[in-house]
């Protein structure tokens, strides 16, 4: 058996420490990035090594906040993916039009940017008016920001490209103000979702859901843990309710896929096979 | 005397389309070893890529799947937009981290994390290519004991990339492209 290098010891007892001393447990998340994560945030805070950064998280609380922003990481644009977002336009709202309240749940809703192309969506199905979105995430501070809805104007032709290849019906620019460097949401499309701090890892079922959005973040856990939350979306959805994962997203090993039907296997959107018990 | 190579991971950039094409075409279907590749083409549709390389290549292109174990004699592509990584276990993993001196895949992502998986257990080779991407994780990959092969960056399509990777990281090869693949034939041919 190889001896384990000095890094692979000083994570797993940066993991330890988190989950003793601050009770975030980070053990079921995949080692190759979570490796590089805190690495990073080596880099980003200044230690010489990650025992050093382990030593501070202990001792200094104040420093939490940062550590769990830094092992979140939400990268995210508006409408990634538009063919997703094509087809929840075209096939799954119409099916959720049926229920007289929709509730979606986005799930790692990081800095809110699927959150709103979600809303404008559900705006210009005319659903919105009937729909809450609950936004989660475990970091404070990316659900600070996904609530304020401020992004980078650079990143606003990007956002309206995507917006238009998914089948939008206006200009993106309806649904933002821009400012000098940023663009601000709209507080309409801000109505109707309610925002809260949820650890997929600990916390339980959040809502009843007809369409729950986790997209890119089970690639992220480890086997058990992908298992463990796709049992929490099947226990959450409203009988054939719908999921929708990240387009790369492999959930073949898991138990809990065969619950799941794929609506469309290519773009990961599932829906809910068996009734619930 | 070198352990075992468990895997060959590689990385190309500009030009690297052509040189993946003259790499894949030459190498031995009896591989004993998985190759994985990192390749900036720009291209959002990776399937495409793996069909046009299916083409030329005597071993078998996929798009690597995340959770999925690499086999021997096979090919395997990074999505775009996706970093790929070897985790522990040996299994692709994905993220959506950050780009990495603007690049996502990054070819350092997969080359650091091969070389925390498999130690000197771990082959890299980084081709042609308009940036510095992969300079680093060959460092990494040679600090662990693992094999460093570069192509001659004078014949290069563009020198940037293997002259990089030469300077950060140096070389256990610095080969021609037409000579790579006789030499991967060699250093991995089966038992």
């Amino acid at each position: 058996m190889a001896r384990p290098d000095v890094e692979e010891v000083e994570v797993e007892l940066f993991v330890r420490a988190l989950k003793l001393r601050h009770g975030y447990d980070f053990g079921e998340y995949a080692r190759a990035s979570l490796r590089r994560r805190v690495n990073a945030l080596v880099q980003s805070l200044g230690t010489e090594t990650i025992s050093e950064l382990t030593a501070r998280v202990l001792r200094d609380d104040t420093l939490l906040p940062r550590i769990i922003a830094g092992l979140s990481v939400p990268v995210s644009e508006m409408f990634r993916d538009p063919p997703v977002f094509r087809k929840l336009r075209d096939e799954v709202l119409p099916l959720l039009a049926s229920y007289p309240r929709i509730n979606i749940w986005q799930a790692g809703c990081a800095f809110g940017q699927e959150v709103y192309s979600l809303a404008i969506l559900l705006h210009e199905a005319g659903l919105y008016d009937r729909s809450q979105i609950y936004a989660t995430d475990f970091s404070d501070a990316a659900i600070a920001r996904a609530q304020e809805g401020i992004f980078p104007a650079r990143e606003a032709r990007l956002y309206s490209e995507n917006y238009l290849a998914a089948g939008g019906r206006h200009s993106l620019a309806d649904y933002y103000h821009a400012r000098y460097e940023l663009i601000t949401i709209d507080d309409a499309l801000k109505r109707n979702v309610t925002f809260a701090n949820h650890n997929l890892v600990c916390d339980g079922v959040f809502c009843e859901a007809h369409l729950i959005l986790c997209r890119n973040v089970l690639i992220y856990f480890t086997d058990p843990l992908q298992n463990h939350v796709l049992e929490l979306f099947r226990d959450s959805l409203v009988r054939s309710g719908f999921l929708c994962l990240g387009t790369r997203e492999n959930i073949s090993f898991a138990r809990a896929a065969r619950d799941f039907r794929a609506l469309d296997a290519r773009l990961r959107i599932f829906q809910l096979e068996q009734s619930r018990p | 005397m070198r352990p075992r190579t468990d895997v060959l991971v590689l990385g190309c950039s500009a030009g690297g389309l052509r040189a993946l094409h003259i790499l894949l075409a030459g190498l031995d279907t009896r591989l004993a070893l998985p190759v994985v590749a990192v390749c900036h083409t720009g291209s959002d549709d990776v399937s495409l890529l793996c069909e046009l390389l299916n083409r030329s290549s005597t071993l078998p292109v996929h798009e690597a799947m995340e959770r999925t174990t690499p086999q021997a004699g096979h090919v395997y592509i990074a999505p775009s937009g996706y970093h790929l990584l070897l985790g522990g276990d040996g299994r692709f993993a994905l993220s959506v981290d950050p780009r990495v001196g603007f690049a996502r895949p990054s070819i350092d992502v997969l080359f650091e994390s091969a070389a925390d998986a498999h130690g000197p257990r771990c082959a890299g080779l980084v081709m042609t290519g308009a940036n510095s991407d992969g300079a680093l994780g060959l460092a990494r990959i040679r600090a662990h004991g693992g094999l460093g092969l570069v192509q001659d960056p004078a014949e290069a399509e563009v020198s940037v990339m293997p002259a990089a990777a030469l300077a950060q990281a140096g070389a256990d090869h610095c080969l021609p492209l037409a000579q790579l693949a006789p030499l991967l034939n060699r250093l991995f041919a089966p038992e």
